[in-house]
């Protein structure tokens, strides 16, 4: 069941004369099962396009297409629609509000209409899913850590059962630690459930290590959109519009410049490592066959 | 000259339950004792809730000690009749970029500080257009703030401190909340400000990245100075760094893991520079 | 529809109104106000709406800002109309069984249409115009005189300044919760008054928290730049009167004698 955008364009404020155009006539396939990396700077329109892909916004031309229905269409149930693709604000943290954590995890699925038994079942699994400690379950949300009330508001959106889930920012205000941990939870949480999940961020870093397609947003269009190498070959072109390929990246360019022949085809520190050694056991092998 | 100095510092609060009863005590600093001179640029580095931002809210004495004195520019912050000069002397940015703006135009919030303190119309003026100049918002005085990006709003804020002619001004997670441009607009404005005004920076952070033109950084734990040195001393220890839930720039980390492989690496390495010298030295070993 | 609400916000531009002191356009703006309850006939409403016309063109604020500062009230004023058309009693021009539409009514109803948009217009023109720094300067000034009766002004003209400059800023808050509870399949629109009512806890409860925070943060924030109240205070941008004030306190009372006049003028030539 993908979601299609087709030909997606929004413009904010429409005949006034303050509009802007957030989208661009985007086209976009979004299959099952992906790990998919959005980024783009602020004011991008990467926010506004994952607003449409759970009709929370609406196109101003163009439409969206979900399990091959227009999901503009009156019949259309945007209910559905959207426990099916689960979106995470950023700052999710903000949107709790019951007295406790497993009571806020089953406001979604209660919203389903389902049944207590299952709305229950669904709310312990999800904070399962997201690492969650039993003990937590019965507290105030309010007392937890920043990086706990955030898996929190992410098993809220689980707790749906979503086929897609789309997380803006997760790690957003997260120190280096809790980052690297909420990372880890998500990508184990895809590998477990097999959803496709989109990471939205604006950090080349934070997602060169998880995902398997990486979409550039630019000023409202689609810069690029394939497999993290071949988008990181692009790195000058990131730069101008004030992105940055993975630090590693720039690493081995600056080896490259010493006239070492190493590959910058490198996204992370590991495969850097690998890369770097492999080129010394060849050099050492060369001199020992010079003898 | 010290323009802070922190001995046996601790601070504690009562946290209470549901009924108001004690529940304990906790220890947000325990026993700090720093020394952060004229001039320099200090970073303090510290997971969220290793009480590094408690710490901050005493040099502008926002919080006072339970035990211990800290001194800004040589004045008890404990003594009221010096509350409004040490408050002056060391000007606070902090976090969340919207809470901090007091003005519905950028000018008149610069101007906010200065007119508490007293300053005649016309200096306000004055230091209005010179704060809003050294961090490069002065095209935007008369914009309002709500229509800035989170960057901009920072360097707002940071003018708006530096109009009360601070010594020294403490900056309480400030890059936090943005994102890698407005990061890096912050971190520019902040390093010019020590360079050409020479202003003391405090930097309270945990961004790697930014630590790494400081002259000292002192890294937190439980409310402890857990480590203090050079970024270079720092950062040569990075398995400690991870324990403390902090981690290192990528290029330190590489450094330090072909290091353990055996290379003849040496610690601390902070730049890509370094990094491709010290290799090209391992080739030139080999050959 | 929360971004439609232009009361209270601020149109930057380079004009005559723009310069006045806000005491000028406070004090206009009251006696405007008045001065639409006071005159009687159309010839006094011709008059309010020329000097609106004037002051509108002078402002160069665009007219359709204005306009989308009326759909908020829209509403309100419907059920004005709506009221004043049924309930008030006199000669019927037609009825609906009980309800009757009478010759009074449309009078009043037309009547209070048009004060109750010209009450809104004028005073989005001074909101519009003046920056609530500068409205609450002005308004501090004025009741500076209460003082004396220890009536708190500074602290009062302090919290309306900041209220405005926050209103904003939750208005998207609640935007941003408001849909992040819908990605949640939460409903804010069906139901009755009862259930919608209590639908807008999951709303309410994080936008009062953060409203806390804010408060809680920018109190610290104050303080640390040295807030300790009105005393001691100096102005960056200290009122005083120049020329054109009195020019526009001038025109002012013109509009009211005029007004006035007119009113009377048509009651005699009838």
């Amino acid at each position: 069941m993908p979601i299609i955008v087709d030909h997606v364009s929004h413009i904010y404020g429409e005949d006034t004369p303050l509009a802007v155009h957030a989208l661009k006539d985007i086209n976009l396939v979004i299959p099952d099962g992906q790990f998919i990396g959005l980024i783009g700077h602020t004011g991008s329109g990467k926010s506004t396009l994952v607003q449409h892909l759970n009709g929370l916004m609406k196109a101003t031309s163009g439409a969206i297409y979900f399990n091959g229905e227009d999901i503009d269409d009156k019949d259309f149930d945007k209910r559905k629609l959207r426990s099916k693709v689960g979106l995470v604000f950023q700052y999710p943290e903000h949107q709790l509000f019951e007295t406790d954590v497993f009571s806020d995890v089953c406001f979604g699925p209660k919203n389903l209409g389902l049944s207590e038994k299952e709305v229950q079942l669904r709310a312990y699994e999800a904070l399962k899913l997201v690492g969650l400690k039993d003990e937590y379950f019965y507290q105030s949300p309010f007392d937890l850590s920043g990086g706990e009330k955030r898996r929190v508001a992410i098993a809220g959106v689980l707790a749906m059962k979503p086929d897609f889930l789309i997380l803006d920012e997760p790690t957003a205000g997260l120190d280096p630690k809790g980052r690297d941990e909420i990372l880890d939870q998500i990508a184990k949480l895809k590998e477990e459930t097999g959803i496709t999940v989109i990471l939205v961020s604006h950090s080349m870093d934070d997602v060169a290590k998880y995902v398997d397609r990486i979409i550039v947003m630019n000023k409202g269009s689609v810069m690029y959109d394939d497999v993290p190498r071949e988008v990181f070959r692009h790195y000058e072109e990131l730069e101008q519009v004030g992105l940055a390929a993975p630090q590693v990246t720039y690493i081995m360019k600056s080896l490259q410049d010493k006239g070492l022949d190493v590959s910058d085809d490198v996204t992370t520190i590991e495969e850097a490592k690998e890369e770097i050694k492999s080129y010394f056991t060849k050099l050492a092998k060369a001199k020992r066959g010079n003898w | 000259m010290n323009i802070i100095k922190v001995k046996d510092l601790i601070f504690e609060y009562i946290r209470r339950d549901e009924e108001g009863n004690v529940e304990g005590i906790t220890k947000a600093v325990d026993d700090v004792s720093l020394n952060i001179e004229q001039g320099d640029f200090v970073a303090i580095l510290g997971h969220n809730g290793s009480g590094k931002s408690t710490l901050a809210k005493h040099l502008n004495a926002i919080h006072y000690p339970t035990e211990g004195t800290v001194w800004v520019d040589g004045k008890d912050t404990q003594q009221e009749e010096h509350l409004w000069d040490i408050r002056q002397t060391a000007g606070m940015v902090f976090q969340n970029p919207d809470n901090q703006i007091i003005g519905q135009v950028v000018e008149e919030d610069v101007g906010f500080g200065p007119e508490n303190m007293g300053v005649e119309t016309k200096q306000i003026w004055e230091r209005v257009e010179e704060s809003l100049k050294a961090v490069g918002m002065y095209e935007f005085r008369k914009h309002s703030p709500n229509k800035l990006s989170g960057g901009q709003k920072q360097r707002v804020s940071i003018a708006g401190v530096i109009a009360m002619h601070p010594k020294c001004i403490i900056l309480d997670e400030p890059t936090a909340m943005l994102d890698p441009k407005g990061r890096k607009e912050v971190i520019r404005a902040i390093r010019a400000l020590n360079d050409v005004e020479k202003i003391t920076i405090i930097l309270i952070t945990h961004y790697m990245e930014e630590v790494i033109y400081a002259d000292k950084v002192f890294v937190m734990d439980k409310g402890r100075i857990e480590l203090q040195g050079t970024p270079r001393e720092i950062f040569s220890q990075v398995d400690r760094l991870k324990q403390l839930r902090l981690d290192v720039p990528q290029v330190t980390l590489l450094a330090h893991e072909l290091r353990k492989e055996g290379f003849p690496i040496p610690e601390g390495i902070l730049t890509k520079e370094e990094f491709a010298q010290a290799i090209d030295k391992c080739v030139d070993e080999i050959r | 529809m929360l971004r439609d609400i232009t009361l209270g916000q601020y149109y930057q531009a380079d004009s005559v109104i723009h310069r006045l002191d806000p005491r000028v356009k406070l004090a206009t703006t009251i006696v405007f106000i008045i001065s639409l309850f006071v005159f009687d006939g159309i010839a006094g409403y011709v008059v309010a709406a020329a000097f609106l016309a004037m002051v509108i063109k002078l402002s160069k604020v665009p007219f359709k800002f204005m306009i989308r500062g009326m759909k908020a009230i829209l509403f309100l004023l419907l059920i004005t109309v709506v009221f004043n058309l049924f309930l008030t009693p006199g000669e019927a021009l037609v009825s609906f069984g009980v309800f009757k539409i009478t010759k009074e009514g449309v009078k009043t109803a037309v009547l209070m249409a048009v004060r109750l948009t010209f009450l809104i217009i004028g005073s989005s023109v001074m909101t519009l115009t003046t920056t609530p720094n500068q409205l609450t300067d002005g308004l501090e000034k004025m009741l500076g005189p209460l003082k004396k009766l220890h009536v708190p002004v500074h602290e009062i003209a302090m919290m309306m300044s900041i209220a405005l400059r926050f209103i904003p800023i939750l208005m998207e808050e609640t935007d941003k919760i408001m849909k992040a509870q819908m990605a949640r399949c939460a409903d804010f629109e069906s139901g009755n008054i009862l259930k919608r009512a209590k639908n807008m806890v999951p709303l309410l409860v994080p936008l009062f928290i953060s409203a806390f925070r804010r408060a809680d943060d920018l109190a610290m924030a104050m303080e640390a730049r040295c807030y300790r109240g009105g005393e001691f205070r100096t102005k960056m941008k200290p009122l005083h009167y120049e020329k054109r004030d009195f020019v526009a306190y001038g025109i002012v009372v013109c509009y009211l004698v005029i007004g006035v006049m007119a009113g009377k003028l048509m009651v005699i030539l009838l």
